[in-house]
């Protein structure tokens, strides 16, 4: 069997990687490989270990052991938060955390890839081709009609999209999504499967997700943590008839 | 009120008093007297550390309570170049020595005071040195991701190392007496009413300066990412933004400001000693801001020059009660005013919502 990482369409690889906090193992030897282009749920019960994995992708946490290896052999565990952001792995968080005093515009304006440093942003003037970007992720996510509100006057449904929206203006190779669908209604659930799907069409993405329901309609492979390891892996039939899974999580 | 109507205010304000005091003859009704001139230029240097409190405070959410520490490093330099100024007229008569040195016994000039009888060489400190230690200071506390209430405490305590060092004689900055007794600033007799007529329109030129330089750096994209870093510092992480680098751009600028600002409030109120260091200045002018509406710098003017008239006024009639009255109008807009002054005008349709402050509860 030939390691994953030196398969070369891997996109992620983490291998063994363990967290603990205050003697709590949130993550105990997680492996997981993510191929390039591939879309991925993750579901587990609370305290499974699927945020704080998250984490350790973001550089928000440092594992105490494993690795986590991004294309061919880029360690991030040796990076922080923007340095991962800028090599292409966009978040989007559980909460939706949107910056509230700025347009939809302006928030999507902040997110799309370019120059981040203040040298840069503080002569920077809005280009046409940012102006179409923009508008082009504003039809994707359907807010056209609220660029110009107040993010933080939006609907929490409005936020979560205007969130994948910012991810999307990252132009990121990998998206990590939690829990999108929280808090929204069985329309916009449907119409959140659509545009992951659609986004899952240029890029990789990894959901984390409670809603079962959810997860079926998206129809791609699954991991299911436990105890901060993969528990069982496969199509969504596969782990929801699989005993171990019943009796952890979907038994309950 | 609009940033137009501010700046009309303080430039217009600042001319129509002059003219008042130079050109219409003391017995009329309406001439202005020179105090007067004076205290205007002291509010308006006041005004200029306000904006540069509510520039970090206002929009990068870092809550210095130090503030003044620049504002006083400014003076200094100031000081220093109207001591040199003085040259043999002072009582000892040493044209290098200033007086204060030659009392304790100095044989030759500190190091620290060579150049400052240069004007340029004083101006230059007068932005390099607060500039330098904002700089050192917020490289380490950003880097580190030092903030709220921690960052707040340490500058503070930044504010009181400086308050004891400069309290000390063998600093050679005049010990807790200061610096004072100037006599002319780049050659002008300080005295003369036209030269207390310069001095503050010349603080009321900076003070717009620096409004509109504030304006346009929070109204760029720059300010719009320094805004996000102020409500969610970490999701601008995610975004590959590294905050520590807005927070110390606007920090060092906000530094700079409050450094000319003390260096013009120096030649006008005609002294600076150790007390301008002190933790209670600082948070005096965090006040100002809060009064005038947090986020809006023309509220950060307007909290200024009203709260310090405020103080003329009461320390002129009940002077102990002050503190009482300036902690009873600071709980007071923090419970019924969030906003401030300005948040009870109204937000000027033109004003991006962007500047909401943050202390508005959330919806």
């Amino acid at each position: 069997m030939t390691t994953p990482h030196h398969h070369h369409d891997t996109l992620l690889y983490l291998d063994g990687v363990s967290v603990s906090f205050d003697g709590f193992r949130a993550l105990n030897a997680l492996s997981l490989v993510l191929e390039r282009g591939e879309m991925r749920a993750v579901i587990g019960p609370n305290g499974a270990g699927k945020t704080t994995m998250m984490d350790v992708i973001t550089g928000k946490t440092r594992p105490d052991t494993g690795r986590v290896v991004f294309g061919k052999d880029t360690d991030l565990t040796r990076l922080d938060e923007p340095a991962i952001a800028d090599l292409g792995i966009g978040r989007k968080f559980q909460k939706p955390t949107v910056f509230e005093p700025h347009t939809v515009w302006d928030n999507l304006l902040l997110a799309l890839a370019g120059d981040r440093r203040p040298r840069f942003t503080l002569w920077a003037r809005q280009s046409s081709e940012e102006s179409d970007r923009i508008e082009a992720i504003l039809k994707t996510i359907r807010l056209g009609d609220h660029r110009g509100r107040r993010a933080g006057d939006l609907s929490h449904g409005q936020k979560q999209w205007l969130e994948i929206g910012m991810l999307l203006a990252q132009e990121p190779h990998l998206l990590l999504v939690d829990e999108p669908v929280a808090g929204m209604t069985d329309a916009e659930t449907e119409q959140t499967a659509e545009l992951l799907r659609e986004i899952n069409g240029t890029r990789s993405v990894v959901v984390v997700e409670h809603d079962m329901a959810f997860v079926r309609a998206l129809g791609v492979k699954v991991t299911v943590l436990h105890e901060g390891s993969v528990l069982s892996e496969g199509s969504i039939d596969h782990v929801s008839n699989d005993p171990r899974v019943i009796e952890v999580y979907l038994g309950r | 009120m609009s940033m137009r109507l501010c700046l009309l205010a303080v430039l217009g304000g600042a001319i129509l008093l002059s003219v008042l005091n130079l050109a219409v003859p003391p017995a009329s009704a309406l001439h202005v007297p020179t105090y007067a001139i004076s205290l205007a230029g002291k509010y308006l240097s006041y005004a200029l550390l306000a904006v540069a409190v509510d520039l970090v405070w206002g929009f990068g959410g870092i809550l210095s309570l130090g503030h003044a520490a620049f504002f006083a490093l400014g003076g200094y330099a100031m000081g220093m170049y109207l001591m040199r100024q003085i040259g043999t007229r002072g009582v000892y008569g040493n044209a290098i020595l200033p007086d204060f040195m030659v009392f304790l016994n100095y044989k030759e000039l500190p190091l620290t005071w060579y150049g400052f009888d240069n004007a340029g060489y004083a101006i230059l400190m007068v932005l390099l040195v607060p500039g330098v230690l904002a700089l050192i200071f917020g490289w380490l506390a950003f880097r580190s991701r030092v903030s709220g209430v921690y960052l707040s405490i340490i500058t503070q305590a930044l504010t009181y190392a400086l308050l004891l060092a400069f309290f000390r004689n063998d600093m050679g900055f005049g010990g807790n007496n200061g610096l004072t007794d100037f006599k002319d600033m780049f050659g002008i007799p300080l005295q003369a009413d036209a030269t207390r007529c310069g001095l503050l329109i010349a603080t009321a030129v900076f003070l717009s300066g620096a409004l509109l330089l504030a304006r346009y750096v929070v109204t760029s994209r720059f300010g719009k990412v320094l805004i996000a870093v102020r409500d969610t510092e970490s999701r601008t992480r995610f975004l590959g933004y590294r905050p520590e680098r807005y927070k110390l751009f606007v920090w060092v600028l906000s530094a700079v400001m409050a450094g000319i600002g003390g260096a013009l409030y120096v030649p006008q109120v005609g002294i600076i000693n150790p007390g301008e260091f002190s933790p209670a200045n600082s948070i005096e002018s965090v006040i100002w801001v809060a009064v005038g509406g947090r986020g809006t710098l023309v509220g950060a003017v307007l909290g200024a020059v009203l709260v310090n008239f405020g103080k003329t006024v009461f320390t002129g009639a009940l002077p102990e009660l002050w503190l009482f009255a300036l902690g009873a109008l600071f709980i007071l807009v923090t419970l019924l005013l969030p906003g401030g002054i300005m948040g009870l005008i109204g937000r000027p349709a033109r004003r991006p919502k962007n500047v909401t402050p943050a202390a508005e509860p959330a919806e």
